[in-house]
């Protein structure tokens, strides 16, 4: 799913695989540069996914909250 | 003019939904206005969660194996082929030999594939148990296996995400049994910031690990293999002497010949139907929705589309929405197990592992078969 050039991994919902293996198996298959917007319905993606990020070495762009969800934004830098 | 189902995939969703369909539409197939095809290349289904016990000399080849036409409903026309590519505007689908099958209604259930290949190396200095082949590979490494690193090391998607878990209890089982355990480093490297994509499952399972004496890793995702060690994306290494990689994995070839990134189909999460096409169904692993790829989720999901496919042909519309279950058993050992179950809004509580759990699942892998033909 993609909207304006950010591909958007809706993970709503999922007890497992999980918010941060869902975007660990989008992020191998995009470009570097593309914006991922990871949706989660659980509170821990939050921050789970930030510090695999930080280890790894993309772009944290910041969490937004929702209405019910979180909005994890991260760029592919490499 | 009849109505066509073609169902792409003979697997457990795509036998289980031909089955029902079958019996559901029992009375229009036999009035010639509803035919059911099941295109597949393999002429024989196999079980898959039979080869973590062929790895361990538990589950011999023929028992896991049944041809694909016994399994279906004789109303079901099977077409021995292989997928090559699907035309969701003209509503065909065309394969290898060169036929073109028309549709009305289209399930997908082309399934997941390990790909080892889209690791670096993988192949050549490691060993995967998702294939019968490399079941049984493995199984004979292990017959002679007599001490060093023994790595288990998980990468993401990959379909029966508590596989990974089963494999690494079961080593610590097996070489216990044989009395080298103490000459055996066994490890277990795993995607994400605990031991399992369930939080309940990993807050169980890590004292186990640490009960069993198995050292564990987490944030580590496989990016390259040599000889004798893993290097992830993340920056560190494992050293090996025997590497037990659980791969990524990727849909159906067709699917990606067709346009869809990766063969993972764009589904809607409740109808199961394909995003922007009204007459396609999407079942089991190759869906792209947020949930376990295992033959239970298959199960589930086929239950919902195939009486959704008979509402829709008796009464003309869908009849229910899938809420996301998921089943698995989880094998501790040779002798006990535990099983999770949840949904898109129920999160998972594993029960404490018994020996009634494990004799339950050696049950049912000898009953699938009755999953199989829309049953049980």
């Amino acid at each position: 799913m993609s909207e304006n050039n950010v591909v958007i991994v809706d993970a709503r919902g999922s007890f497992c695989p999980g918010p941060l293996m869902e975007l660990i198996s989008k992020i191998k298959s995009v470009p570097v540069g593309t914006e991922i917007h990871v949706l989660s319905t659980d509170k821990g993606s939050a921050k789970d996914i930030p510090a695999w990020i930080k280890k790894v070495g993309h772009e944290y762009l910041g969490t937004e909250e929702k209405e019910g969800y979180w909005v994890v934004k991260v760029r592919k830098t490499k | 003019m009849a109505t066509h189902i073609v169902i792409a995939g003979g697997g457990t969703a795509g036998s289980i939904i031909a089955n029902l369909l079958a019996r559901g539409l029992h009375e229009e197939i036999n009035k010639g206005e509803v035919i059911v095809k099941v295109i597949d290349k393999e002429e024989k289904h196999m079980y898959q969660p039979a080869l973590l016990y062929v790895v361990f000399d538990r589950f011999r080849e023929n028992e896991m194996f049944r041809e694909m036409r016994d399994l279906l409903n004789p109303s079901v026309i099977f077409i021995h082929d292989e997928i090559e590519e699907f035309d969701f505007d003209g509503n065909t689908v065309r394969t290898k030999s060169g036929k073109k099958v028309n549709y009305d209604y289209l399930v997908i259930a082309t399934g997941s594939k390990p790909r080892p290949d889209l690791v670096d190396g993988l192949e050549e200095n490691g060993d995967i148990f998702y294939t019968l082949e490399g079941a049984k590979k493995l199984r004979d490494k292990l017959r002679k296996f007599d001490g060093g690193k023994v790595l288990v090391s998980v990468a993401a998607p990959h379909k029966c995400p508590v596989a990974p878990l089963e494999i690494i209890f079961m080593l610590d089982e097996y070489f216990r049994q044989k009395g080298i355990r103490d000459k055996i480093d066994l490890s277990y490297t795993y995607p994400i910031g605990r031991v399992h994509a369930l939080e309940p499952v990993a807050n169980w399972a890590v004292p186990e690990f640490e009960k069993r004496g198995i050292n564990y890793e987490t944030l580590f995702n496989m990016e390259k293999v040599e000889q004798g060690v893993v290097h992830s994306m993340e920056g560190f290494e494992k050293e090996f002497d025997l590497l037990i990689a659980i791969p990524p994995h990727k849909g159906s070839e067709s699917l990606i010949n067709s346009g869809i990134q990766d063969g993972w189909v764009p589904t809607d999460r409740h109808l199961l139907k394909a995003e922007g096409y009204d007459n396609v169904y999407v079942c089991g692993d190759t869906t792209n929705l947020p949930i376990s790829k295992a033959g239970s989720t298959a199960h589930f999901e086929a239950d919902v589309v195939a009486e959704n496919l008979i509402a829709e042909i008796k009464e003309g519309h869908p009849a229910r929405d899938y809420d996301g279950k998921v089943m698995c058993f989880i094998e501790t050992g040779f002798s006990s197990a535990t099983y999770v179950w949840f949904n898109y809004t129920t999160p998972p509580d594993p029960v404490p592992p018994s020996k009634m759990i494990h004799w339950l699942k050696l049950g049912y892998n000898r009953v699938y078969w009755l999953t199989a033909r829309g049953i049980l």
